[in-house]
């Protein structure tokens, strides 16, 4: 090793502090890259292997009842690859020994053959014969809450006939690999499943025999779903068709997607944050090095050390901080992924390993991480190279400091001399002062805009539970039945109150612009699902037309007043031109609201209902529960209570996850740049500090311009903190928002002042550890010699 | 002309001074005894390395002895802590250095005031840089000063808070001759006027001629001491 490697190495672990300081922000970066990056890609392969082995449909369409001999014509379709025909329907189970009310949504199996499209995977048991009435296959997750294998039998109520059923085989399918029951806001696998029934046994039982309800179709390669779509919707239009959709709107695909979309949002967002800020570090420290090594420099060239040479001496020193942050960000990106692997586990049902983050994502966040250290230290080297040996030889002149309006303004100040001081030090530096506020202004906004989640949920949940849902059960409907039934539902046990409700599947059209979406409508004197406004206010649907959410007015481009064209689907078909009488703010949904008994007389029908909204006497919840299972035509039910728990844990248990990520990362960056800052200062202002010592300054009073000006620029970056906090917060509720939800921009006080306090107290504790250098000043040497 | 008082301002019994390097033990101050009076001028000569630089950060309480006792006055210096030192040197030290140390940051006038914003009875620091003759530079940095003129300044931050000594390592040593005598002249006038004890180490024997009495050094130890019976003004002094 020669002479000025080991000097490499010694400088390296004498600053090693300040270098891992630097070293930790870059991992941050590199580790969230990694994780960003990886699983995306991850996440991404293995979904798109198994939509190809499983040969996930391209587009999907329901319809009430459509006759079989119509798959001629859907085959004929320009651009149809395979179109294969279900009965599907949703229905009430009974597993033994289980009280609350389990629902199934139920899938045909072709008679003949394995499915064609969104092929199930066969995990253990067998394939049902195709010929048995009661053998079936379950998916795997719901079946493993349940603890069913195969062999075990339950009952299920399938449309008013009760059958016995048998569990055959377990499975997984490309088309639930993120299941969701009716009503429900996160997956819950022990309350809804999937059932794969024989074709036979299934349409026997709906009475749709030679018929079709849903739809699964592969596109040949090279052609587009919308034709497809709008034929298809033509093709159907008689049989009561709900609307042909691609992938974009199929739950589980939404989802997935949905998912790896925000973790390429993530691999955008927030590495560039932090790889900038280490650029920003590695500049600040390398400039300060090569400062202070200047006669060393000088002294290289005279011996005839090349610039070169010299350039990359710092370069590497540089390159070493960045290998140590790029191994600890490998190995924090590596353990995040992992985590967040478990987390999918959780909520995505993948027959393979989703946890495999190739080479590549490591090979580039770590070039990348590299490359910031390198870019740091560009601006240092090439001063280094280029000064000449004479003159580095030399001490720097010093630095200058001019009278001007500023100081006129801080004599009318009166500032005591420290104070001075600090000030005049920020104003010499101006460009590393605006830097260090940046960054840790940046640290308050990744604390703001990850901790205004918490209250942002709270309010969902406020406005969701308490103020619009105030039903304890929901019973939902395959087909709207006559109002009657809300007399058969009060009868039930421990029902206190019950009131209906219709869901209506429609497309809302405006101008070139149209939405698939239900309409919702009830009562004016509806008291327990009720329309709330982000305000808090109960707002009725108007009698003479329609009310609509902000989000779904705005998709549509319509204004008050504008007339929408209305056309139901499924059972009550029929196009409507209605105006539009009122927008409401709200957080979940592209709601659309309409009074009942208006559309009770646009259709010349008798009251119905889909929905029954129930409160119930909590001690008869148990014999309700079990009742539930007997009502014909029951597609599902939602216990209020049990749904908004399931939320509020899935929520809680990643809010505490993020937020004590984003915490330790806003401590981070603040770290890296008070920590750094402070010790420049240090190293710089030794002589002064210390001359202040002998003038009989007190330890206290010396410190105080030390960590004086990192703490007044701190203070300084807090309100810019808390704006691009707000405008990250802001960016991330327009980015997360979906037809499904829209996260409100609910920032309080304490989401500033708790991110503030974090961020100052960190600040805080890295110039203390400074400070307490300045015990080890020595003031006689400091005094004896030329700076 | 002042005649110094001979009440000691500072005593010192059997200072010494070690150096431990863990391999060797060097021994800057090896038993001093001495005694300095009030409004005495009084200048250490000796070899580098004899310890009259030690000897005087001791007396200024920046360093601590490892045997020995120092007062100032009544007060014992050698039984201070850190936070005792620091008020010492607050109230009674005044400091001149061969490197100046003036803050960069702040202007003649803001550096005189870091130490009467601190000082009990100071003298305003315009007063005090009127008396080294810099009136008129009282709001330039130090970049924009002469050596001459910042180590004018730092003598003037040094006596603004009327100490009772004034301890001055190698005041002229970063110097040419006529800007020397300048700042000698400052010292002399300090010490007459304000009848502040005086200490100045130099390596330049020409400048014992200003001095009541000469203290020689050689390894650690007092190997002389001349008393003037004329002393010669400044202005006589060249080098």
């Amino acid at each position: 090793m020669d002479a000025l490697d080991r000097k490499l190495l010694r400088d390296f672990a004498r600053l090693w502090a300040q270098f891992l300081a630097i070293a930790l922000v870059l991992a941050a970066g590199v580790a969230i890259m990694l994780m960003s990056l990886g699983m995306s890609r991850s996440l991404e392969d293995t979904r798109d292997t198994y939509y190809e082995r499983n040969r996930f449909a391209d587009v999907f369409a329901d319809a009430r009842s459509a006759p079989r001999s119509m798959l001629g014509a859907i085959r004929a379709i320009e651009g149809v690859a395979i179109a294969e025909a279900r009965v599907t329907t949703r229905a009430t189970l009974s597993i033994a020994d289980k009280t609350g009310t389990t629902v199934a949504h139920f899938a045909s199996l072709p008679e003949t053959r394995e499915p064609m499209l969104n092929v199930p995977i066969l995990r253990s048991g067998r394939w049902p014969d195709p010929l048995s009435t009661s053998e079936v296959l379950l998916n795997q997750p719901f079946a493993e809450a349940n603890g069913l294998r195969p062999g075990d039998g339950f009952t299920a109520n399938i449309n008013g006939a009760e059958r016995e059923l048998t569990v055959a085989g377990l499975a997984l399918s490309p088309e639930f690999i993120y299941t969701i029951g009716p009503g429900s806001l996160v997956p819950d696998n022990e309350d809804f499943g999937i059932v794969w029934m024989p074709e036979r046994a299934l349409s026997g039982l709906l009475g749709r025999t030679g018929a079709f309800d849903n739809l699964a179709i592969m596109l040949r390669p090279g052609f587009r779903a919308e034709p497809v779509i709008e034929e298809l919707d033509r093709l159907l239009e008689p049989y009561g068709s709900w609307g042909a959709h691609d992938r974009d709107t199929q739950t589980s695909h939404s989802f997935v997607e949905g998912e790896i979309t925000q973790l390429r949002v993530l691999a955008y967002v927030l590495p560039p944050i932090f790889l900038g800020i280490t650029v920003f570090l590695v500049n600040m420290v390398m400039g300060r090095i090569v400062k202070l090594e200047r006669t060393e420099i000088g002294l290289l060239k005279a011996l005839g050390y090349s610039k070169l040479t010299i350039a990359l001496h710092y370069v590497l020193l540089a390159g070493l901080v960045a290998a140590v942050g790029v191994g600890l960000g490998w190995i924090a990106g590596s353990w995040l992924s992992y985590g967040l692997a478990r987390l999918y586990a959780q909520f995505f049902d993948f027959p393979y390993l989703v946890y495999n983050v190739s080479w590549w994502p490591y090979i580039a966040s770590g070039l990348i991480g590299f490359a910031a250290a390198s870019a740091g230290a560009v601006n240092a080297a090439m001063k280094a190279a280029s000064l000449s040996p004479a003159i580095a030889m030399q001490p720097p002149a010093p630095p200058r400091y001019e009278r001007n309006w500023f100081d006129r303004a801080m004599a009318a100040l009166r500032l005591s001399q420290p104070s001075m001081m600090i000030v005049r030090s920020i104003v010499r530096w101006p460009l590393r002062a605006a830097f260090s506020v940046l960054g840790m202004a940046l640290a308050v906004s990744i604390l703001v805009a990850s901790n205004f989640f918490p209250d942002a949920l709270d309010e969902i949940i406020d406005t969701a539970f308490w103020q619009s849902n105030r039903q304890h059960a929901m019973l939902y409907f395959n087909d709207a039945v006559p109002e009657t039934a809300l007399e058969e539902a009060r009868r039930l046990p421990g029902v206190v109150q019950a009131e209906g409700q219709q869901y209506f599947s429609a497309i809302l059209r405006h101008e070139h612009r149209e939405k698939q979406t239900p309409i919702e409508a009830r009562r004016p004197d509806a008291d327990l699902s009720r329309v709330v406004d982000a305000d808090g206010q109960i707002i009725n649907a108007p009698p003479d037309g329609i009310m609509l959410s902000e989000r779904l007015a705005e998709q549509l481009g319509l204004g008050v007043g504008d007339l929408v064209e209305i056309e139901f689907l499924g059972s009550r078909q029929g196009t409507y031109e209605i105006p539009v009488t009122r927008l409401v703010t709200q957080y979940f949904g592209l709601g659309a609201y309409m009074d009942q008994e208006t559309l009770d007389r646009m259709f010349q029908q008798a009251p119905q209902v889909s929905v029954i909204n129930l409160t119930l006497d909590a001690s008869q919840r148990d014999a309700f529960e079990a009742a539930l299972y007997d009502i014909p035509m029951l597609a599902g039910s939602t216990m209020m209570d049990e749904n908004r728990q399931s939320f509020e844990d899935t929520i809680s248990q990643n809010v505490l996850v993020t937020t004590t990520t984003y915490l330790l990362l806003g401590a981070l960056i603040t770290f890296g740049v008070a920590y750094n800052g402070a010790r420049i200062q240090l190293s710089e202002r030794a002589r002064e500090l210390a001359s202040l010592r002998i003038l009989g300054f007190t330890r206290g009073e010396v410190a105080y311009i030390l960590m004086g000006e990192i703490m007044l620029l701190a203070v300084v970056a807090q309100p810019l903190g808390w704006a691009l906090g707000w405008f990250f917060a802001k960016s991330m509720v327009e980015g997360f928002s979906s037809d499904l939800y829209a996260i409100p921009l609910i920032l309080n006080p304490d989401t500033f002042a708790s991110a503030s306090l974090v961020v100052l107290a960190a600040a805080f504790v890295s110039v203390l550890l400074v400070a307490r250098r300045l015990g080890q000043l020595n003031l006689v040497s400091v005094m004896k010699t030329r700076e | 002309m002042n005649t110094p008082d001979p009440n000691p301002v500072f005593r010192t019994e059997g200072l010494t001074k070690v150096y431990d390097t863990g391999e060797v033990k060097v021994f800057a101050l090896a038993g001093v005894d001495l005694e300095l009076f009030a409004g005495e001028f009084a200048v250490l000569l000796g070899p580098s390395g004899s310890g009259k630089s030690t000897l005087l950060n001791v007396l200024g309480g920046l360093d601590s002895a490892t045997e020995g006792r120092v007062w100032f006055r009544d007060l014992e210096l050698t039984a201070l802590a850190d936070r005792g030192l620091t008020r010492f040197r607050r109230d009674h030290v005044g400091f001149v250095f061969q490197f100046y140390n003036l803050v960069p940051s702040l202007t003649a006038r803001e550096n005189v005031q870091l130490v009467t914003d601190v000082s009990i009875n100071p003298m305003t620091p315009e007063e005090a840089l009127d008396r080294v003759g810099l009136a008129h530079r009282m709001d330039h940095f130090p970049a924009e000063m002469s050596g001459g003129e910042q180590q004018r300044v730092a003598i003037a931050r040094a006596v603004a808070k009327r100490p009772e000594v004034l301890l001055c390592d190698e005041p002229t040593g970063a110097l040419d001759s006529t800007t020397g005598v300048q700042v000698l002249e400052v010292l002399r006038h300090v010490n007459d006027e304000m009848g502040t004890s005086t200490v100045v180490i130099t390596h330049n024997a020409e400048i014992r001629r200003m001095a009541h009495r000469v203290i020689w050094f050689q390894d650690g130890k007092i190997v002389n001491v001349d008393v003037n019976t004329e002393r010669v003004a400044p202005s006589e002094i060249a080098w």
